[in-house]
């Protein structure tokens, strides 16, 4: 049993865990104490100063993010010295931040606007420091401003820690001291994956996603484009959030309404995509496991960011790549060829316009030529979650009273296995529903496999499909994927057999849901809220396995034949190159 | 031929004054009368630093030492001392606590007369590169005992007993630190030598890596057989290039010797020790900044606890002293806790070693016991204030440190009485100031230093130490006004609650404290645009008097074309506007007409 | 060097003593010259290097030069301490060049303390 710490917190007698912070502690009791550094995801990095506390007995204060509980403390979350100092290093702070917010990204979705909110800030306390740094706009996904930086580290310790690119990191030293790649070299030359878990950590408006709201808006006026869109699994369950409806609730329909008030001509959904990628990617499955063409463990690529990361960290590992593009990929493919010859549209009038949970699925679009299987751009923009609805918001369309509406059929209507790509053990899930079938001619009694879903972060399962055991694994957060892999090398180097047959791999906590173009505040608790609203997607669905989609088994009668065939390769894979880390 | 005896004469200012020449020639009227000038050598020397005792006379080679020496004592000395060979004993000093007026053989006086050497028992006696000078001073006699006769408990125990507190700065006691570490429950552990020197006018450690750097290493030794760690790290600045080649051939020699590596002494204790060097950023001296330095990572401070004893290099328990701590163990468990602990005031035992710079006479390192006064430092040891200046203030502790007042010189040195005066020990800087230093400068100074010294991690220290800078650049510009003494009170408070590690709360000390003991010299030049001590360029202007004869040099000495202007023999005129204020005509005047307001 | 065993060290360092008091006792004639980094920036190199010259130069023997650490007298440096027999040892302050070479000729040859240069030996509380 954990030992427990008997304390006070402003004269409540409190009971924790040893080991407990003040912070998490206070917590237990309703009680807050301001942060701005501070994050869940995170260790605490206790750099801001903000979230000091006093020991009775002590004159001295403490930082409540890391001061441990002890037995017979007690803690004083406030007085009107502890606010004093609270404040003034708000306004330190706030001395050497720009303090533009009508014209920042993070306007009203700020964290250091609420504490100057919360602290009365009246005037600016101390004159302005200005820094004059330039913008790293080198990639296609995110722009990096070091000038509103707060140097909290989130961004760079999500880099590093949880995420192990560790393409961020602190440079010169002192009040030189800026977050930017190693070696100053810009953010597209650096081993960084677009994953943007940087810029839904950022608690300013300091690194945030390559806004193309304005390029849609564009399209959406001009009289001879046919603009279309998509949307992925992850964004019904998070789009609520950003009207203020609690995490997780499925806004599916209204999202397709408002896309339509916006003026796309036709709606379709990632998850019709995601039902298309089990088809071609569980039979890749069967042709290695069963045929042996090709090594084991396959693994999943639907995920650019770590189809990016693969590259630069794992290149020896292309071989066990799965070949088949992204949902996001193929009904971008698909709608620039088998819709526009259905619907009699050209091709190069369709303007596909992607909405993702991520700020990587701006950078996939045009990741290599196979990205324009179409014969142009399959896919034209990508915008994320924040973006989108941003847009709704600007076109003062009334989220929450929306009417719910169904997406346009050809391309739209998907299975329980297409929404649970959206989570972590999800491609997985949906690729045992169908591999079980492809395998047996039989299907499920039961579909749901629990044991791949949840946020630890490497989760093993071995599956029995009739007789056949087939081991898998299922890794999010990128730095979690060393564990699983390494154990697949040293395998290999030992001559031993895999010790997994499949491997999926999602870049973000979470999986898709906890992307990095996601509303802003995600925790493990919104992501818990977020998963549940796909996994009650896939309850509701009437079809709960890729393979039993109508719709896809159409599509390969009326186009694309069968799985793996030579047309689906053209459009439906891809293929993979090694890249440096860094390049100079 | 050769002489039997030196006498030597204290002929200083002081001394001079108190008839040091006419002793000087009756001794060799005397000394001639018998004699006895081939057997007789006879110096005038400079200063012994002990004026209030002059005249003095010191006799060699017996070293017989004669206080208050009058021109008619010179026979008496030549006919009893030098023929006689007795010495005389109403002219001998002897220390006020000795009961009887024994003779006493003193080796040492003025600079030295005050000093206690621990620290620096060996700095200047041995050859740092030959291991068997250090052997024979007792070196490596401790690592002896610890070897084959003491339990890490009894070390432990020697160790509080000693009362000896971490010289680092912030004086933890040592033994606690060592207790710590060696209950913390690891297979692996480490010891680690913090000799990232890096306070403004400090060298204690460096002096004392290249004077003695056995001490260090024979202290790591015993550290790792206390706490059970078998690898030691020494952390060093590069830029102290003779204390790593110091080090470096300590460390070769130790090895060679067997007190070093695999089974030390056939004890069966292995330990080894590398050295890492340091880039010389100030931040790394913090020990949590210094560790991640250490295992490769960029140094910045992490929040303790954990402390290192728990949770430090590569997450394993580690100990870490800085130079002057480790020194001193050799010695204390050679000879005794108990007799460290004779030295020193109830809180603080022992020595401490400071480099003591500034406006001082005889600028140097000096080991003192602690709860020695200020006064005696810097009016005995150091030889007072030079050019006849008057004594301002002192700077202990570095840029983390604070300013002391002349009021305060008979307060006793120790780790407390340093902090009751808003300074603090810190790692021995000691830098002296008179009365040409203005504090708001001063503190300018240190406070650049810290700001640029900053990791840049936390707010408080980052954004705070920049801001503080620049209203103490507003104030010295003359363009200060009392909302920022306000608003530098506030930014400072807050530095020191909220900055992360010590850098960052330290940081404002300088400003905080003279504030508290200067404030009028702020006031100054905020309300009357004025630099009292004539420091601070924008306020000072220099003017010619009528005292000028029109000698034309200061125009010729001018570094600004056409600024002094004058006909010969009129009196000049300097352009204010040009004028860069550098003071090269006060200084060259013969007149002094030009004065400086 | 074989290791030393703790007989082999107790019995160094008696001998180590010895050589150490027959210096002090002045039965020796050492130079030793301060070379911390404090000295050898006065110029204690050069300093150690003229001794050698000119102890060279005029044909003595037996003379050890050495150098030590810092004694602290950072204001005077180089510093350097003088043991010959019979004389009493003495430390010099703001030993140049030539003054290293006087030191050579009237205090090791004519066995004259050099007046100007004196300064004092540190205390040696340990002994």
């Amino acid at each position: 049993m954990d030992k427990m710490i008997n304390l006070k917190i402003n004269g409540r007698d409190v009971t924790v865990k040893a080991g407990t912070t003040i912070l998490d502690a206070a917590r237990q009791i309703a009680v807050k104490i301001p942060t701005l550094c501070w994050h869940p995801d995170l260790d605490p990095w206790a750099s801001c100063g903000i979230c000091v506390v006093k020991i009775n007995g002590s004159s001295k204060m403490l930082r409540a993010c890391t001061a441990a509980v002890e037995e017979g403390m007690s803690v004083i979350t406030h007085d009107t010295e502890i606010v004093e100092v609270r404040k003034t290093v708000i306004e330190l702070i706030l001395s050497a931040h720009p303090n533009d917010c009508l014209a920042c990204p993070r306007n009203l979705e700020c964290e250091l606007q609420v504490l100057a909110a919360e602290f009365g800030i009246r005037e600016m306390a101390y004159p302005a420091i200005k820094r004059n740094l330039p913008q790293d706009v080198s990639t296609t996904s995110l722009v990096l401003n070091p000038e509103k930086c707060v140097l909290c580290s989130r961004c760079a310790k999500v880099c590093q820690d949880v995420q192990g690119v560790w393409a961020l990191e602190f440079l010169s030293r002192g009040e030189n001291t800026r977050v930017a790649p190693a070696a100053d070299v810009s953010l597209n030359d650096s081993p960084c994956i677009k994953c943007g878990q940087c810029s839904a950590h950022c608690p300013v408006g300091a690194i945030y996603e390559k806004s193309e709201e304005h390029v849609v808006w564009n399209a959406l006026r001009k009289p001879d484009a046919y603009p279309v869109v998509q949307i992925a699994p992850a964004v019904r369950v998070a789009i609520g959030e950003a009207f203020g409806l609690p995490a997780g609730t499925v806004e599916t329909g209204k999202l397709y309404a408002a896309l339509r008030q916006l003026g796309f001509k036709a709606v379709f959904d990632t998850n019709f995509g995601a039902d298309l990628t089990i088809m071609e990617e569980g039979s890749e499955f069967i042709d290695r496991f069963v045929n042996k063409n090709g090594p084991l463990p396959l693994i999943t690529s639907c995920c650019p960011a770590w189809v990016d990361y693969l590259e630069k960290f794992y290149c020896d590992m292309i071989p066990y790549f799965s070949t088949a593009k992204s949902p996001q990929a193929m009904v971008g493919a698909l709608s620039k060829t088998y819709y526009a010859q259905k619907m009699g549209i050209k091709p190069d009038e369709i303007f596909m316009v992607s909405i993702m949970p991520c700020t990587a699925k701006k950078f996939e679009i045009s990741r290599s030529r196979e990205m324009s299987s179409s014969g142009q751009k399959d896919i034209d923009v990508s915008l994320t979650t924040r973006e989108i609805s941003r847009m709704i918001k600007s076109a003062g369309i009334n989220f929450n009273s929306l009417p719910n509406e169904e997406c346009d059929s050809i391309l739209g209507e998907y299975t329980g296995a297409g929404t649970i790509f959206g989570a972590t053990g999800g491609v997985m899930e949906a690729a045992l529903r169908t591999v079980y079938h492809l395998l047996t001619k039989k299907e499920l009694d039961n579909v749901n496999f629990t044991d791949v879903r949840g946020l630890d972060g490497v989760k093993e399962a071995t599956i029995d499909v009739s007789g056949t055991q087939v081991r898998v694994a299922v890794a999010h957060g990128m730095a979690h994927i060393a564990e699983v892999l390494e154990k697949v090398k040293a395998a290999v180097a030992e001559g031993k057999e895999t010790p997994y047959h499949f491997v999926e791999v999602m870049a973000c906590r979470g999986g898709c849901i906890g992307g990095g173009g996601q509303p802003y505040g995600a925790n493990d608790e919104i992501r818990k809220a977020r998963a549940a609203g796909i996994y009650k997607d896939d309850e509701m669905s009437k079809k709960r396995c890729s393979h039993q989609n109508p719709h896809i088994q159409k599509v390969y009668e009326e186009f694309l034949e069968k799985p793996l065939s030579k047309k689906a390769h053209d459009l439906l894979h891809t293929g993979y190159t090694a890249r440096p880390e860094y390049r100079w | 031929m050769k002489y039997k005896n030196y006498i030597l004469i204290c002929a200083g200012t002081a001394c001079e004054s108190s008839k040091a020449d006419e002793i000087y020639r009756n001794l060799m009227k005397e000394l001639d009368a018998h004699k006895l000038l081939n057997e007789t050598q006879v110096l005038k020397t400079g200063c012994f630093g002990f004026c209030e005792k002059g005249p003095i006379v010191k006799v060699l080679p017996d070293e017989s030492f004669y206080v208050h020496v009058k021109p008619e004592d010179a026979k008496e000395l030549v006919e009893e001392h030098i023929i006689k060979g007795r010495r005389v004993n109403r002219l001998l000093y002897n220390k006020p606590c000795e009961e009887t007026n024994v003779a006493k053989k003193l080796d040492s006086i003025g600079f030295y007369q005050k000093q206690v050497r621990v620290v620096l028992r060996n700095c200047g006696f041995i050859d740092p590169e030959v291991i068997d000078e250090y052997i024979a001073r007792d070196g490596y006699a401790a690592l002896e005992k610890v070897l084959f006769e003491m339990s890490a408990d009894d070390i432990i125990n020697e160790l509080k007993t000693s009362g000896l507190r971490g010289r680092g700065g912030a004086g933890f006691p040592t033994w606690r630190k060592g207790m710590f570490t060696k209950d913390a429950q690891n297979e692996e552990k480490f010891v680690v030598c913090n000799a990232d020197e890096g306070d403004p006018g400090a060298y204690m450690d460096r002096s004392i890596l290249e004077g003695d750097p056995h001490s260090v290493l024979e202290a790591m030794t015993i550290a790792g057989k206390t706490i059970g760690a078998n690898r030691g790290y020494i952390y060093i600045r590069a830029e102290y290039p003779l204390a790593i080649h110091r080090l470096e051939v300590a460390i070769k020699q130790a090895k060679e010797f067997g007190l070093l590596g695999e089974n030390i002494l056939n004890s069966g204790f292995n330990f080894d020790i590398e050295i890492r060097l340091g880039a010389g950023a100030f931040v790394c001296g913090e020990e949590t900044a210094l560790l991640a330095s250490l295992e490769g990572r960029r140094g910045m401070p992490v929040p303790r606890p954990p402390f290192p004893a728990v949770k430090g290099l590569w997450g394993k328990p580690t100990l870490i002293n800085n130079v002057e701590s480790y020194a001193n163990i050799p010695a204390i468990l050679t000879k005794g806790g108990n007799w460290f602990a004779q030295f020193g005031t109830e809180s603080s035992k022992g020595t401490k070693v400071f480099a003591l710079t500034g406006k001082i006479t005889n600028s140097g390192l000096i080991e003192v016991p602690m709860g020695i006064t200020l006064r005696e430092i810097i009016y005995e040891i150091g030889g007072g204030i030079p050019n006849g200046k008057k004594f301002k203030a002192v700077q202990t502790g570095g840029p983390s440190g604070g300013m002391i007042t002349a009021d305060y010189l008979d307060t006793p040195i120790d780790f407390d009485n340093l902090i009751k005066l808003g300074s603090m020990m810190g790692s021995g800087g000691m830098i002296v100031m008179d009365e040409d230093d203005c504090v708001v400068d001063v503190s300018k100074f240190y406070l650049e230093f810290t700001v640029d010294e900053s990791c840049g991690k936390c707010s408080p220290c980052r954004i705070g130490g920049r801001q503080l800078m620049n209203y103490l650049e507003k104030i010295t510009n003359g363009e200060g006004t009392d909302e920022d003494i306000r608003k530098m009170r506030l930014i400072g408070h807050a530095m020191q609650m909220a900055s992360l590690c010590a850098l960052g709360q330290t940081a404002p000390n300088p400003i905080i404290s003279t504030l508290a003991y200067f404030e009028d010299e702020y006031m100054a030049h905020i309300h009357d645009r004025k630099c009292p001590a004539g420091k601070c360029q924008k306020l000072i202007r220099y003017f010619i008097n009528e005292k000028c004869i029109g000698c034309t040099l200061c125009a010729k000495k001018c570094p600004v074309d056409g600024c002094i202007k004058g006909e010969k023999k009129q009196v000049h005129v300097i352009n204010q506007e040009a004028c860069i204020k550098c003071g090269e005509c006060e200084r060259v005047c013969k007149f002094k007409a030009v004065v400086k307001i | 060097m074989s290791k030393l065993t703790l007989a082999d060290l107790k019995k160094l360092r008696d001998e180590k003593k010895k050589e150490m008091v027959k210096r002090e006792e002045g039965k020796t004639t050492q130079i030793i010259i301060g070379m911390g980094t404090c000295g050898i920036a006065a110029g204690a190199k050069e300093v150690f290097d003229a001794f050698l010259d000119e102890i060279d130069a005029k044909g003595l023997t037996d003379v050890a030069v050495t150098q030590t650490g810092c004694m602290g007298k950072c204001h005077v440096e180089p510093t350097v301490e003088v043991f010959a027999p019979d004389m009493p040892p003495i430390v010099y302050r703001d030993v140049k060049t030539d003054i290293a070479k006087r030191i050579v000729n009237e205090h090791l040859i004519d066995r004259k303390i050099i007046a100007d240069h004196i300064f004092d030996k540190p205390a040696d509380i340990l002994k």
